[in-house]
């Protein structure tokens, strides 16, 4: 009479385990997928039109088939660097204040709220750069306003929840200890913030910008809105650019043949960029956790 | 906890069940142009309104959606605003149902209100940059066009020819948002579909014609696509009936009362 019961319960044990790792690998094979996908879909392309032609030229004329994609690289690179330079700063300067120098009470209030700003639709950031920060671009700096510069913008205040959120935790992530010590020795607060604490959190936050990056990078639906979208090495903030992701976006409606396959290598060359840099994220992560 | 997650999640799956549930219908998908998807479903309203036993679904995408759900069967009817039809269409029975014109629209504070065909390919190839070449303000131009593949940007670059679109003109990816950018933008100039044209954008003459109505059915007005809805196989059942509705007198009443025209 005891075996039954015995075995169910091992039974029970191993049945919960094999789901759940199911389940834990259905995620990771989605993933597996689509990289297969995209990869199946588009390296052959690249190999056929030439890895060099496809990466350097910057002649973009999917009805003539030319397919240089360097004016696309660079736009997304320049967005992205600017989204950082905006959004990097504030974000960061934000958690040290929530932090350091913020009562608890507020930092209560204010974090859910700057993380509410991640659950906003991305078309509605774009809404806003169309409406107002494009004709404030055009009316006092020139050029068409739809721009590097607005998208960078946009960007810039789309990663700020998760440059915040990641910076705080991280930062709060240092043993209180550190602090008081410092505090001990006379310190100030800030001069413990600077030289203690940020030094202890550096590698999360450092973790966060990136994280941050992989955002801006990968944003389609604000940029297209804002970014006036031409084929276009931008030369200065106020020039129009179309990024990787809004080139997909923008073109795979209506795409068939050589001009889709061209768009699948696109998405290869977005996916590259954003495998690297997450994996620069996730070693910054695991030296703040081993690394010490 | 998970029993109640459970007993709702069955619920809502009960709910779905029998909504679907119903008398068989006969459906019928139209896919393609953006241009004339509002018209599509204008028209698939009405028709369903007096043949109950048919449902309509039309989806969007783009002309080149449009021939290629049609070809492999994704869609029933393909729609396509495009000048000349591909090879792949080919094969496709088409029918033009509707004709389009193609507006030249300008911000509503532009002084200009007539430009040549050469004129016009002259700015979207970046010869001319600035208004006053044109007998404009002193500003510089900003292109407006619409993104490769696009029905209206090839029947556009069809009818003024010799056009090499320049790097730096900003591209959108709807008649709407081009409508919208250039209201937005006093030196902008793009084009869109004549049934889209509203008060926030100053439509000018092409070669000195208007685009008007009248204009385009008389043939002096240049830009003009037609609209095609394209079958595969033989034309025959609920496509033939939809497409007849859309023809007759009724149909067109639908295509012209909103700013396209009849077809003949």
């Amino acid at each position: 009479m005891k075996k039954p019961g015995f075995l169910k319960k091992i039974s029970g044990e191993k049945g919960v385990e094999k789901i759940l790792m199911i389940t834990a690998f259905s995620a990771i094979s989605a993933i597996l997928l689509i990289a297969l996908f995209i990869l199946n879909e588009g390296l052959p392309f690249i190999f056929k039109y030439g890895i060099k032609e496809f990466l350097f030229s910057s002649e973009w004329q999917p009805s003539k088939g030319q397919f240089g994609i360097f004016p696309m690289i660079m736009s997304s690179l320049w967005v992205t660097f600017g989204a950082m330079i905006i959004g990097a700063p504030l974000g960061v300067a934000g958690a040290i204040f929530l932090t350091e120098f913020a009562p608890v009470s507020v930092m209560r209030i204010i974090k859910p709220t700057i993380e509410l700003l991640a659950a906003i639709p991305s078309v509605v950031f774009g809404f806003i750069g169309v409406m107002v920060l494009a004709p404030l671009i055009r009316n006092y700096l020139g050029g068409p306003g739809l721009s590097l510069l607005a998208a960078c913008f946009i960007l810039g205040i789309m990663i700020l929840p998760t440059v915040i959120s990641i910076s705080v935790d991280s930062i709060l992530a240092v043993p209180k200890s550190y602090r008081e010590g410092s505090l001990a020795l006379g310190a100030t607060t800030w001069q413990t913030t600077h030289m203690v604490t940020l030094k202890a959190a550096r590698s999360g936050i450092v973790a966060s910008i990136i994280l941050g990056l992989g955002r801006a990078i990968g944003e389609t639906m604000a940029v297209i809105m804002v970014a006036g979208n031409a084929v276009n090495v931008p030369h200065s903030p106020l020039d129009s650019v179309r990024t990787l992701t809004a080139n997909i976006a923008l073109e795979m409606s209506y795409a068939t043949g050589l001009h889709r396959q061209a768009l699948f290598a696109t998405g290869v060359v977005l996916f590259v960029i954003i495998i690297i840099l997450n994996s620069i994220a996730s070693t910054a992560i695991r030296k703040r956790k081993y690394g010490k | 906890m998970l029993k109640k997650i459970a007993s709702f999640l069955s619920i809502i799956a009960i709910i779905l069940i029998i909504s679907g549930c119903g008398k068989p219908k006969t459906s019928i998908t139209l896919a393609g142009s953006t241009a004339f998807q509002p018209f599509a479903e204008k028209l698939a309203e009405q028709y369903m309104a007096i043949n109950k036993n048919v449902s309509i679904t039309v989806q969007g995408g783009g002309s080149a959606v449009g021939i290629q759900s049609a070809n492999s069967g994704a869609a029933q009817i393909g729609m396509a605003d495009l000048v000349v039809l591909p090879d792949e269409a080919k094969s496709l029975i088409a029918t033009v149902v509707a004709r389009d014109g193609i507006a030249m629209v300008v911000n509503p504070k532009n002084k200009v209100e007539n430009l040549t065909a050469e004129q016009i390919r002259d700015i979207f190839n970046g010869k001319i940059t600035n208004w006053k070449e044109v007998g404009g303000d002193n500003t510089p131009i900003t292109v407006v066009s619409r993104e490769a593949g696009s029905g209206t940007r090839s029947s556009f670059e069809q009818i003024i020819t010799g056009i090499s679109l320049k790097k730096d003109a900003l591209i959108q990816d709807s008649n709407g948002s081009i409508r919208e950018t250039v209201s937005n933008d006093v030196n902008s100039i793009g084009y869109l579909s004549h049934g889209l044209v509203n008060a926030k954008v100053k439509a000018i003459k092409l070669d000195k014609t208007e685009c008007t109505v009248e204009n385009i059915v008389s043939g002096s007005y240049k830009l003009v696509r037609p609209i095609f809805l394209l079958v595969k196989g033989n034309l025959d059942g609920e496509n033939k009936n939809f497409i007849d509705y859309i023809l007759s007198p009724e149909g067109q009443k639908v295509i012209t009362g909103n700013g396209l025209l009849p077809a003949k």
